[in-house]
């Protein structure tokens, strides 16, 4: 076995993961994407990041 | 007979342009569908994944060379790379606080003791948060099997936040807030340099000079991080996006997220609700494991084969895999959100990883041989 075989599995496990997720989550649309760039947008960070507490 | 010039590389080149050509469709696929930001955050994930598998720059490799063998080079461009990264986002953030976020957190009891654990699991698989999807995504199996345990942990480790944030937990700390906006940043710099020092200062004969590559890795990687807060509004991340995953495959099966304060909290629930093709964090880690798959295939590596080890080793894999996440998430981050983006953000807990971390991973070296991942017969 080689590592090409760990990588098909891998993207096999990837395709599979965003095909659950697109099915599963709020349709996408680009039109009511933010802005490119948040610098310079006036818009608060919207994202979530791990030095984040509960609640914040 | 004459050898033809070239005559060995042309036949790569046509796999090569599919290659790059594939990652370039995956960006515009995720920007026609989700929106600019998404496709460029996609991006650089990529950029990150080609800069650190393509010039061998990481987190565990390096400071395993320093306790082991006193060789400063990859920690000293570790620090290189998180300095340039302050220089810029640490002012810039000052200047741009509605619309820019630092990765601050507290210092805490977890915190401490969880930075201390994934130093330790770092160290026995050999991969960092970013490392583990490098890892992963160039086809290392001990990489690729860490990979789902780190996301489960990750998972389960904010599912318990609350209570071990319940301990013990000062208020957040920053550079910034001590000393003004360039008063933080010259004390950030400045602790840099005196770690950077203390490197060299007990480095083995010869070993302190950084090879050009190093260079070239730490303005790439300071370079994509700007970028990473510029587009999205907040640090580069990775370990919160692993465990978004498995949050929407738990729900999916019909989890009650709800019951976890974590889960249940607005921003998170929020999150779980909407495709990871709009979440910051899940699409640098997907760049991150696309981009060291096209290096790894670039580079015609993926025929190697896969290394003979010890049950033992693979069953330390998975738990190393667990503790990753389940710690990262106590320590308000990894090697990337906490160390990385934690310190070149001025948060104080940036610093406590960074100690407690070190002190975990001199454990996890001395660890890694008696569970069978050096070849070596251990009782």
């Amino acid at each position: 076995m080689t590592r090409r075989a760990v990588v098909v599995l891998l993207a096999a496990a990837g395709i599979g993961l965003l095909a659950l997720d697109l099915a599963g989550s709020r349709p996408l649309n680009p039109f009511t994407a933010p802005p490119a760039l948040a610098l310079g947008s006036g818009q608060a960070a919207g994202g979530a990041h791990c030095s984040a507490a509960p609640g914040r | 007979m004459t050898a033809v010039p070239g005559a060995d590389i042309r036949p790569a080149i046509a796999p090569r342009l599919l290659l790059a050509a594939g990652g370039v469709a995956l960006v515009v696929a995720v920007a026609a569908m989700a929106g600019a930001r998404y496709g460029l955050l996609l991006a650089v994930g990529l950029g990150f994944g080609i800069a650190l598998e393509g010039l061998r720059f990481g987190f565990a490799g390096p400071w395993r060379a320093f306790i082991l063998r006193r060789e400063p080079a990859g920690l000293i461009a570790q620090l290189i790379a998180i300095g340039l990264t302050a220089a810029v986002a640490m002012p810039l953030i000052a200047a741009n606080p509605g619309e820019l976020v630092g990765a601050h957190a507290p210092v805490g009891i977890a915190m401490i003791g969880g930075a201390f654990v994934f130093g330790l699991a770092m160290q026995i698989v050999l991969g960092c948060g970013s490392g583990t999807l490098v890892n992963a995504g160039s086809g290392n199996a001990v990489g690729a099997l860490a990979l789902p345990f780190f996301a489960i942990g990750s998972f389960a480790g904010a599912w318990n936040l609350d209570w071990w944030i319940g301990l013990g937990t000062a208020p957040v700390v920053t550079a910034g807030g001590l000393f003004g906006p360039m008063g933080g940043l010259a004390a950030t710099l400045a602790a840099l340099a005196a770690v950077g020092a203390f490197a060299v200062w007990r480095a083995a004969p010869g070993t302190a000079r950084l090879p050009r590559r190093l260079w070239i890795a730490a303005l790439a990687v300071a370079g994509l991080a700007l970028l990473n807060l510029v587009i999205s509004g907040q640090p580069w991340g990775v370990v919160y996006g692993l465990g978004l995953w498995v949050a929407k495959g738990a729900s999916a099966l019909g989890a009650d997220l709800s019951a976890s304060a974590f889960w249940a909290a607005s921003a998170n629930a929020e999150r779980v609700a909407e495709s990871l093709l709009t979440d910051v964090t899940s699409l640098t880690n997907i760049g991150i494991i696309a981009g060291a798959f096209l290096v790894a295939a670039w580079r015609r590596g993926l025929s190697q084969p896969i290394p003979a080890l010890p049950a033992r080793a693979w069953v330390a894999t998975v738990v190393a895999g667990l503790l990753l996440g389940y710690s990262s998430r106590l320590a308000f981050g990894c090697n990337v959100g906490a160390f990385f983006s934690g310190i070149s953000t001025g948060s104080l807990h940036g610093w406590a990883w960074f100690a407690a971390a070190f002190l975990g991973s001199i454990a996890g070296v001395r660890l890694r041989p008696w569970l069978g991942f050096e070849g070596r017969a251990r009782p």
